[in-house]
């Protein structure tokens, strides 16, 4: 007797003990996963967090060396302002910065420490407050790349100088900019405001998120309506025949179908048989449209699926028609379902890339689009368009892109879980 | 003799290559209670599926032979199967109303057959219908909550006032206590005794005492035939075959 007691008592904690490893099994599955999607967060996060600072000098610009009254700069039509010759009363003004330095190359070199486009900003400036300029104007100057990197200590300065990017003189001058704190560090609006750019304290993702968004919108307007229509017709009204059958599985062959097919299915027929423009959200967005639609169908025909047979059946039976019983009692039950579907779809169709290198969005695109049929760049694409510079800058601005495109799958994927949460029909 | 309201006559149903019904006859008289009984499988739910064309929805049922609504072929080809359903309302085994509000689940009916002209119509509508189902006074003071809301007995209950709604000659209900407890099936059925005096109800179930209180004829399904059909009291103290008898003894189903 107590022998069968201990037998018993041994094959318990035997299944017990296989249990406890199971579960021990399961925690280190999900520790693993986790914690490499916390190595990649913190280290895009480590690298771009920069990206969103930026480093700019102050310069006195004495405006009264470009012309005798300044209050004349209020006539002036910005087209006046565009024709003024700026160039050398630009540089004259950061060499104010040094007074004393009289050798050309360490003039050179003290250029070199701002942005290409100095004079440009100063003549923005000068643009949008034309009417209250004083004599002499303090203006901060984006810092070039070079600068900037070396004043967030991501540039090595204990390298040699020959195999350092910024040379001894230079550094000279910066650090006593800084000790006359004239050197600051602000938030790095334009990053989020500018289009691309060859020079990298110049270059935005501005342009690219605006694309992005266009993509997306057609993406929208596009798969939504097909992919609900298609999946009512085909879980409600079509015939169960060989034809259907063959259908969804063509559906789901489909949403299996690498993204770069539907590129190159892009560049045959969009561009080069429809003719519509290159490098644009349009065509992106029919593209990504392809490839979102099974994902949206499928998923509306699950949550359609999931509606019980017996709502349709009271519709029927107080003599709705097929129609009004799907559209009046199915679809809205189902609704949630399908909106999570197509959010999830126009997620997946903000990440991807390789379609839209086919047809031209992985052009190098300054303006920022004002419509889908402008010429553009996409948040993945711009991340692989940056992560091929070699420039630190880059580096950051790759980081600090791949942030913003998380970040709008983040946002996207919390809204089809509130959505979910918030309409699903409780039965 | 009360007057017939529905008239089957060799109704064959398949489902598929099976074959469901086999040459069932039987007339239903007007404003009275007709209960069919059986075993499970036996055929009673498709026979009071056809009545309403129900079966229309499965795409493998085939219905042959006739069946007539006050003379009226129900499957000739020139009846409207929305019509008819206005006609020949249906409450289900599972009480099944719309994830909707109280108010939306008995106007919807009237709604979309264009019954009620204003809105104060459908407002009367809607509270005659509960009125009817014996469920107004339960719910009167939340007409705006959720139908699914309700316990079991008043869900029942919201889809008679639902298939009550729209004004029908005939109520079908599949075995519609079978869900419920003892409590909410004795308020069901005496709500049939109320509403036998305006409707004709068919109401297949599978407890025989159900059958004997609340019905006038019965009818005996086994294995798609109609064994037996008579008057109620005759079915359970005379049966004429011996399988009626059989089964209300309690000696197989």
């Amino acid at each position: 007797m107590t022998d069968r007691i201990e037998q018993r008592i041994n094959s318990l904690n035997k299944r017990l003990n296989s249990e406890k490893r199971f579960r021990i099994y399961c925690i280190g599955a999900m520790s693993f996963a986790l914690a490499w999607v916390l190595i990649l967060f913190l280290n895009i996060f480590s690298s771009g967090y920069s990206a969103f600072y930026r480093t700019v000098i102050q310069v006195d610009v004495p405006f009264l060396n470009l012309i005798e009254d300044t209050t004349q700069f209020t006539e002036m039509s910005s087209e006046d302002i565009n024709n003024l010759s700026m160039y050398s009363f630009s540089k004259k003004a950061i060499y104010g910065l040094f007074p004393d330095i009289e050798e050309k190359k360490d003039k050179k070199m003290l250029i070199r420490l701002f942005s290409i486009e100095f004079e440009q900003e100063i003549r923005e400036f000068l643009k949008s407050n034309k009417s209250n300029i004083n004599e002499t104007e303090t203006i901060y100057l984006t810092a070039s790349d070079d600068v900037d990197q070396v004043n967030k200590g991501n540039y090595p300065r204990d390298l040699d100088e020959d195999k350092r990017r910024i040379k001894d003189i230079q550094l000279l001058f910066f650090d006593d900019l800084v000790d006359r704190g004239l050197v600051s560090y602000e938030f790095n609006l334009p990053f989020l405001m500018r289009g691309d750019s060859r020079e990298p304290e110049l270059a935005g993702v501005g342009g690219s998120i605006v694309g992005s968004l266009f993509t997306i919108l057609v993406v929208l307007i596009l798969s939504f309506p097909i992919g609900i229509f298609a999946a009512i017709y085909l879980e409600e009204f079509a015939p169960k025949n060989r034809v259907t059958d063959f259908i969804e599985i063509n559906i789901n062959n489909l949403a299996a179908v690498p993204s770069i097919v539907f590129g190159l299915l892009g560049l045959g027929i969009i561009l080069n048989t429809f003719g519509l423009p290159r490098s644009t959200p349009l065509v992106g967005g029919i593209v990504l449209s392809l490839m979102t639609l099974p994902t949206i169908i499928i998923a509306t025909r699950a949550s359609l699926r999931a509606v019980p047979p017996s709502i349709r059946e009271g519709a029927l039976a107080v003599g709705a028609t097929k129609m009004q019983a799907v559209m009046h009692h199915v679809v809205p039950v189902a609704m949630p379902g399908a909106l999570t579907g197509t959010i999830i779809g126009l997620a997946q169709a903000l990440g991807e890339t390789a379609p839209l290198l086919l047809i031209g969005m992985v052009a190098f695109v300054v303006d920022v689009p004002q419509t889908p049929l402008d010429a553009s760049a996409s948040l993945p694409v711009q991340v692989y368009l940056w992560s091929e510079s070699a420039e630190r800058g880059y580096v950051e601005k790759t980081s600090a892109t791949i942030m913003m495109l998380l970040g709008f799958l983040i946002l996207m994927n919390l809204a089809a879980v509130l959505i979910r949460r918030k309409f699903e029909t409780k039965w | 003799m009360k007057s017939i309201k529905i008239k089957a006559d060799n109704l064959n149903v398949y489902y598929g290559e099976k074959q469901a019904l086999f040459d069932v006859s039987m007339y239903m008289e007007e404003k009275q209670v007709t209960a069919l009984i059986g075993p499970s499988g036996c055929g009673k739910s498709t026979f009071i599926r056809c009545l309403n064309r129900m079966n229309d929805v499965i795409d493998i049922c085939k219905v042959q032979g006739k069946i007539e609504i006050d003379g009226n072929d129900i499957y000739a080809p020139d009846m409207q199967v929305e019509q008819l359903r206005e006609r020949v309302g249906m409450v289900f085994q599972k009480p099944n109303p719309f994830p909707k509000s109280i108010f939306e689940n008995v106007a919807y009916g009237p709604r979309i057959h264009g019954i009620a002209e204003h809105k104060s119509d459908l407002e009367e509508i809607v509270v005659n219908s509960l009125k009817k189902a014996a469920l107004f006074d339960e719910v009167k003071d939340r007409l705006n909550d959720a139908g699914t809301g309700l316990s079991g007995g008043q869900q029942q209950r919201l889809c008679i006032a639902r298939a009550i709604s729209v004004n029908p000659d005939i109520i079908l209900m599949d075995e519609p206590c079978s869900a419920l407890d003892p409590i909410a099936t004795a308020r069901i059925e005496e709500l049939m005794g109320e509403l036998k005096t305006e409707y004709t109800i068919i109401i297949v179930t599978h407890s025989m005492q159900q059958a004997a209180r609340v019905s006038s004829r019965t009818g005996f399904f086994h294995l798609g035939k109609l064994v037996e059909v008579d008057k109620t009291e005759t079915i359970f103290s005379n049966p004429s075959d011996q399988r009626t008898q059989d089964y209300i003894t309690g000696r197989f189903g």
